[in-house]
Parts: structure tokens; sequence; C-alpha cells
């Protein structure tokens, strides 16, 4: 590996920096370092990681510790000086590394192969040696056909005095699968750059029917959007009776100069994107203040099936209609969950089961009352086959969105893509040379094959095998 | 019948095939062999049968399309998963080295994690998906980590073996390490055997290893057994250290040279390494990109694969460093496995334990 030794100090400096020697020095530090962000948490609470070190360390260390470990920059550690100086380091690492053995790769990549002597071809790692029937003419389409079939479409001939001589390369380029392999690791660094200096991340908490064209920054400031967003309504599907959510489900609007230029539901793992900002679904709440100020979305269905779509407020009276039966809303709660006794209590400060109290009389005359939930459709069911659907009380949750501005992320991609092939190249392919010389003698033909591969030699060597297989059986088949 | 059927079938092939691969060791009877072979591929296909019938059980269960139900949504699952990827890719190795004596190291492990699957009860319960692990990604990203660490765990006891292999003196620090290594498997697999023995568990494995783990022994509330759980410990490291050339005298009958091994090794980091940084972290990284809009945000486990990556990678170019080939690369293979299984488990299970936010 090593050259021959350079002694001015500039060449020290490069052959410092294109050595692998550092490269494994620069992994194992940043794995090693990586492990203290795991166990301290980061950017959170002081209180938090003093816990942590307290559990690790003793009371009487940790706020010793805790200080000293601030000042190391160890509780937002991925961003601290020292490990940006690594990653800088590991990137200078690469491009210097890169610089010093491209030449010499690029050469062996574009270098045409010429003919060998026979002594030559013997000191080959893989090398056959047989005798064919016939003079070269003769077994000379044979030759040819074994090697196209083997894969080396552009064979080569030299003629030689009383022989004949085939060579071919392939691959040449998989030689710098690992250059690209190292080259994607600079472009995804490149777009993780771009990203944090022209990207921003945030988050959008918007009530059902609002609307917003700023984001907010994790730390409270606002971010101009340069359009509206606005929440048109938000749903939770649960798993069957269960409180496990199965979806959530945003229905957005975009507005841009007063007009409506897109509307999407989103969903975890399908985002909404316009003019290069993604909105996320990632939480939802209740918002209290606005608890009693929602509209109930009723639609009752009478029992010879009259129907009104209704929208009402805690408080409103509706008909039913083509009867003189009136309900009134008295009371609504968000999950709502009979206990032993009967007695009816809220469980969750989420929508998990909304639940509406209605009041039924008829001329004036109290008929009945009780809950109505939204997802239990048997308490729908009043007597006299009328049905008050609750479909949903709308205007007293929000959707958490993340908001999120990233153009660096397709260079980030990007490189993914150029990582993933980079690799696949590198040890999956490899450089394959082979020489094939025929030397005439007598009424027969030696055929003296040599081969050689720039890595795992036993799949090669099993490849030339089955040529010397395909060179025999035609032999015999074309007699 | 139904997965459970030919789970049990698949434990109860792995373990058979154990017990012929070392009466083949053995005898070297090739009829032996073939039949070890024949075993575990039964093995294998009633195990493929029984994923298959499971992810339709689920797909019915939670009825959200076939792709979305793969059944890989747990710690038990995955397991199961990970058994699967690593008999295939032990099959695959036999076939194209033509050795069978790995059988006897790979047959047991198999075994040994379906059955304890098996007893801690899983196989029952299915879990619906919460919104955020319904995605294609994910279930690319899972398959494909799986197989990563199945190539990582084949080169982890080709490194340990090739380790065992060539270290002689007692207190040389290849031969320590070896020892260690193994001891500290061994302890582990023996104090939490007796945990389950002890408490007949069936729960969630985070509430196995939070409530469970190691309670019977090193965590008991009693010091006195506390004292005794660590002092065997010492023992058994000591004999293992001190009787561990036995061990080598038992891999050497195999007839596999250290060389095959080191190969075999690299081999299978150079399939696992690809495998891993497409599936493991490129997809990982696009799932939370499409999930929340942050392709990484240096939580424990994105940070534990990225620490994996770098032992791995740390073993491919230490390989190219003069003096370093041999045992030194075997150690960093051995490591390699080891954050392995710290990512895998150990980041869920004491990282999370040390946080306050805790279960997730
Ligand atoms: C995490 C970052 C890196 C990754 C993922 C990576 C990946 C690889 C891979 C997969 C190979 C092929 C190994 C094989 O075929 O066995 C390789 C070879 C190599 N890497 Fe890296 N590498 C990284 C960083 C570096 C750095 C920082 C250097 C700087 C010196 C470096 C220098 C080399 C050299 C010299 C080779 C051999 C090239 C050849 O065979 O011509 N690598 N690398």
């Amino acid at each position: 590996m090593e050259e021959v030794k350079n002694n001015k100090i500039t060449d020290k400096i490069w052959d410092f920096f294109a050595s692998v020697k550092l490269a494994i020095i620069i992994f194992a530090l940043i794995a090693i370092t990586s492990i203290i962000g795991t166990i301290i948490e980061q950017r959170a609470e002081p209180a938090k990681n003093i816990e942590v070190l307290t559990k690790l360390f003793g009371e009487s260390l940790a706020p010793g510790l805790y200080t000293i470990f601030e000042k190391l920059g160890f509780m937002d550690m991925y961003r601290s000086w020292w490990f940006i100086a690594l990653l800088v380091l590991f990137s200078v690492n690469i491009v210097i590394c890169s610089l010093e053995r491209l030449p010499r790769i690029w050469k062996l990549v574009k270098e045409p192969i010429g003919p060998m002597s026979e002594e030559q071809l013997k000191k080959f790692p893989i090398k056959r040696e047989l005798i064919l029937k016939g003079k070269i003419d003769k077994v000379r389409e044979t030759i040819t056909g074994a090697i196209k079939a083997s894969g080396f479409k552009n064979y080569k001939e030299n003629k030689e005095e009383k022989s004949l001589q085939f060579f071919a390369q392939k691959g040449n380029y998989s030689r710098l699968g690992v250059y690209l392999t190292h080259f994607s690791i600079l472009i995804i660094l490149a777009g993780a750059i771009l990203g944090m200096s022209l990207g921003f991340k945030g988050y959008l908490n918007l009530p059902e029917g609002a609307r917003s064209n700023v984001a907010f920054s994790y730390n409270g400031k606002e971010i101009p959007l340069g359009f509206n967003i606005r929440c048109d309504n938000f749903d939770v599907e649960f798993y069957g009776r269960s409180d496990m959510p199965k979806e959530y489900r945003s229905w957005l609007t975009i507005i841009e100069n007063g007009r409506e230029v897109l509307q999407k539901s989103i969903v975890v793992n399908d985002p909404l994107t316009y003019k290069g900002v993604t909105f996320y679904q990632s939480s939802y709440g209740l918002i209290t203040e606005n608890f009693n100020r929602g509209i109930f979305i009723l639609r009752i269905v009478s029992g010879d099936s009259q129907i009104s779509n209704l929208n009402l407020r805690a408080g409103d009276t509706f008909q039913i209609p083509g009867t003189s039966i009136s309900g009134k809303i008295i009371d609504f709660s968000p999950a709502l969950k009979i206990d032993r006794h009967g007695h009816a209590f809220t469980y969750a400060n989420q929508m998990n089961n909304p639940a509406v109290y209605i009041d039924f009389s008829e001329s004036g005359k109290q008929l009945l009352s009780g809950w109505i939930l939204k997802r239990h459709p048997e308490t729908w069911q009043l007597p006299g086959g009328h049905r008050v659907e609750f479909l949903d009380y709308w205007g007293v949750e929000f959707t958490g969105l993340q908001v999120r501005k990233d153009p660096g992320v397709w260079v980030v991609y990007l490189g993914c893509i150029a990582m993933s092939a980079g690799l696949f190249i590198a040890f999956f392919m490899s450089h394959r040379k082979i020489w094939v010389k025929a030397i005439e003698e007598k009424n027969n033909t030696r055929l003296l094959i040599g081969a050689f591969s720039n890595k795992s030699s036993v799949a090669y060597e099993r490849k030339i095998d089955r040529l010397v297989s395909v060179i025999n059986k035609r032999q015999e088949g074309g007699k | 019948m139904d997965s459970s059927f030919f789970f049990g079938l698949s434990t109860m092939a792995y373990i058979l095939a154990m017990i012929i691969y070392i009466t083949y060791i053995a005898f070297k009877k090739n009829q032996i062999g073939i039949l070890a072979t024949t075993v575990t591929i039964i093995g294998f296909v009633s195990q493929t049968l029984a994923i298959t019938l499971r992810w339709k059980e689920f797909a019915d269960f939670i009825g959200m399309g076939f792709i979305r139900s793969a059944p890989l949504t747990n710690l038990y699952e995955s397991l199961v998963f990970f058994v699967w990827c690593l008999i295939l890719g032990y099959l695959i190795i036999e076939f194209k080295f033509k050795n069978r004596s790995f059988g006897a190291f790979i047959t047991p492990i198999a075994g040994l994690a379906l059955a304890f699957i098996d007893i801690s009860g899983m196989s029952k319960e299915i879990q619906p998906l919460v919104p955020a692990l319904q995605s294609n990604w994910l279930l690319a990203h899972v398959v494909m980590s799986f197989i990563g660490y199945a190539a990582f765990a084949l080169s982890f006891s080709t490194g340990l073996m090739y380790l065992i292999m060539t270290t002689e003196k007692r207190n040389g620090s290849s031969y320590i390490f070896w020892t260690l290594t193994f001891g500290i498997f061994l302890i582990v697999l023996i104090s939490m055997g007796i945990d389950f023995l002890k408490f007949h568990v069936v729960v969630k494995p985070e509430i196995f290893i939070k409530s469970y783990m190691f309670k019977t022994s090193f965590l008991n509330p009693s010091s006195v057994v506390k004292a005794i759980s660590w002092i065997t410990a010492i023992i058994i490291f000591f004999i293992i250290w001190r009787y561990g050339h036995i061990l080598k005298t038992v891999i050497e009958k195999f007839n596999i040279t250290p060389e095959m091994l080191d190969e075999i090794t690299y081999k299978s980091i150079a399939v696992g390494f690809p495998i891993f940084t497409l599936g493991g972290l490129i997809l990982g990284a696009i799932w939370a990109d499409q999930a929340w809009g942050v392709y990484w945000s240096w939580d424990p486990k994105e940070t534990w694969s990225l620490i994996t990556w770098f032992i791995y990678a740390f073993y491919l170019h230490s390989r190219m460093i003069r003096g370093w080939r041999g045992k030194k690369v075997a150690i960093v293979s051995v490591i390699g496995f080891m954050a392995v299984i710290f990512t895998y488990l150990g980041v869920n299970l004491l990282l999370s334990g040390l946080h306050s936010y805790g279960s997730a």
C-alpha cells in the first residue's frame, strides 16, 4: 500500500490524509464518540440528563459531570464543533485518498490489454491447458464462440507465428465502484448541509376550520410560508372497538392569493407538498377552549326515511322530520365510558369515543334522553324506527403537522442511490481479463488459457472451467 | 393446519438436524450428512410455510392488504424472520463451500431461538399496526435489515471460530477476547433461561427484559443470590478460559481451515454490508423522511445502526492494512455483530430504560 517515503513536509501531510490508517482511526472515533449521544439525551432539559447521570454515576458526581459534559458539547454532540471537525476530517480523508489513487485506477480502467507470451500465461493465477483436434482454422469458430458465450463480446485477435491469440476484458469500470461509494458520502454530506442552510423544520398545530400562513420553529419563532394552509377536517379511525388508532387523517387546503390551489387529505406516511414545503401528519389533540363551541354534525333519519342533515351547537334543538319529536343537545364527552355502576365518565382527553347527550321530547313532554356515540351505531337507534346519526363534532380538534422545507433532500437521495450502486458494483462485480492462445502442433491445436480477476477468483475460476467445457463440447459436436 | 403447527415442525426439525449434524461430524458418513441437510431443508420449508400462513392470518386480521401485513412488527416475529434468513444463508454456504460442519453450529441457534419464541407464547399474539408503521418502505427496510443481520451473524460465528482455531496462548489478548465473548453469550443465555423457568412469563419481550430479566440471578433482591450468581459467572469464565483449547480441537475435527473461515467471514460481510447499507440505513432514512419529514434525527436506534455500519467499514478497510489480516479483523467482525445485537435489542431495552420517555 505505502508509497516510496516522501520527505517534504507537504508530502507528509498529503500522505497522512491519503492513508487508510487515518480512515480506520476516524471510523473508530466516530463510532465510539457517537455512543455518548445515545446515552445522554440530546437537546433535552438539563434535569433529564442529570437524572440519567445520577443513575449511572451516583448522586454526588452527577452535577459536576453534567457541567463538564456540557462544556464538551455532549448535550448536543452531533452538532458540536469537535464532531463536525471529525466529519470534516473524514471528508478530507476521502477526497485526498481518492485523488491519490484515482489516476492509477483510471489507468487500469482505460488500459487496453495486449497479447501475452506462453511463459507469461503460465504464471497466471487461473490457467488451463487443453489440446483440440484439428488445425487452428478448424477450431477457431469454437474458441471465439466460447469466448463470446462467456460474456466477452469485444475480444481482440493477434496473429503470431504458428499461433493465434485472443484476449478480452470486461467490467473495467467496476473498479470505480469503490470510488462511487466514497464520492456518494460527500454527496450525502453536501445534501445535508444544503438542507440545513436553505431549509427549515417546524411544526404547526392547526385547528379544524382555521388557517395559517406561518409555521413555528422549535424555539417558537414564526416561519412565513408564503401561502395559507387550512385544515378542513381532522379524523381518527380506530381498530374495531379498541382505542388503538388505525389512521389519522387531515383534510388540508392550500390557499394562495385568495384562491384555493390544492386540496389533499394526508395521513402518516403520505404527506402534502406545496412549493417545496411539506406537511406531515404527526399528532393531534383537543382544543379545550373551543370545547363548547364546536359543531355537531348529525344526520336524522325518521322512521319513514325522511332525512335531514344538521349542523348544531350545544343547547340547540332540532326536529325529527315528519314528526313532532324534538331533540335538545345537552352535553358532550370526547371519550365516554360507562363504569360498572352505569355511570358515564370521560376517560381520555382525546376524541377516542365522542358522545353527545340528547334530550328528546314530544310536544313539550319529556320522552327519553341518553348518550349517542359516534363509534357505536347501535346507540343511534331510537324507538319508533327513527335514527340520529352522530357523524362528527367539528371544530374542537387540531391537527399537529410537521412542516419542513429541505431543498437538499434530493441531493441526499441522489447520494443514497449512488452509494447503493457503488456498493453493489464494488462487491458484486469485478474486472475480468482473459487470454486464449491457440498454438498449432502437427494436426492438433494446443490451447493455453490465462485469466485474471481483481477479486473473487473462485467464482471466475468456475466460469473459466465452464468455458473450457463449452469448448470441449463444441469440439465433440463438431466432428 | 395453522402457522403454529408449522412453527412447531420447523423447531423440531432444526433441533433434530443439530443432532444429526453432530453425528455426522463424529462419523463422517456421507449419508448422514445428506440426511442432516434434508432435515434442515424440511425445517426451512415448513418455517417458510409458517411465515406465509401467519402473514395471511395477519392480513385477514387487520384487513390492510397483503404487503402491509408482513409479520415483522414485533421483536418475536422479526426473530423468526432472522432465523429464516440464517438458515437460508447457511444452506447457501453449505452448497457453495461443500462443507456441512457449520450445520452443527447454526441449527442449534435456529432451534433454540424458535423454541424460546414458542415457550414465551408469541405466535398467538397479533398486534395491529399503529399509523407510523403502515409503510411499504418500512417493510423493505425491516426485511433487508434482517437479511443483513443474518449475514453478519454468519460472519460472527466464523470470525469467532477463526479466533478459537488460531489462538494458542491463554494470556494472549485474542484468546482472552474470544473466551470473554463466548462466556458473556453463554451466561446471558443461561440466566435468561433461568428467568424463564422461574417466572414462566408470557409477556411482551420489552416487558420481560425490563421487569424480569436477570431478576433470578444478577438482579436478585437477595444479595446472597446476587453474589452466588456473580461467582458462578466468574467460574464459567474461568472454565471457558482454562479449557478453551478443547473447543479448538473440536473445531479442528470439522476439517475447516482458518483460511476458509476468514474467507467466509469476509464474504458474509461483503454480502451483508451493501444489503445493510441499503436496507438498514437508506430505506430506514427514507421511511423516516416519509413519516416525519426527517431522514436522519440521530435518535439512539439510528445512531447505533450507524455505529454498526462504521464498525463493518472498519473491518473492510482494516483488511487492507498490513498486519491486520487474521486475528485482528476477526475480532472486528465479532465486535460488529455485538453492535448489531445492541442496535436491535439494547437500544430498546437498555437505553430507553435510562430515559424517562421509556417504552417507545
Ligand atoms: C464510511 C465511509 C466509507 C465507506 C462506506 C467505504 C466503503 C468502502 C468499500 C465498500 C470498499 C471496498 C472494500 C472491499 O472491496 O473489500 C472500500 C475500499 C477502500 N476505501 Fe473506503 N469507505 C469509506 C471511507 C473511506 C475513507 C475515509 C477512506 C480514506 C482513506 C477510504 C479508502 C478506501 C480505499 C483506499 C479502498 C480500497 C480501494 C481499492 O481497492 O482500490 N474509504 N471502501
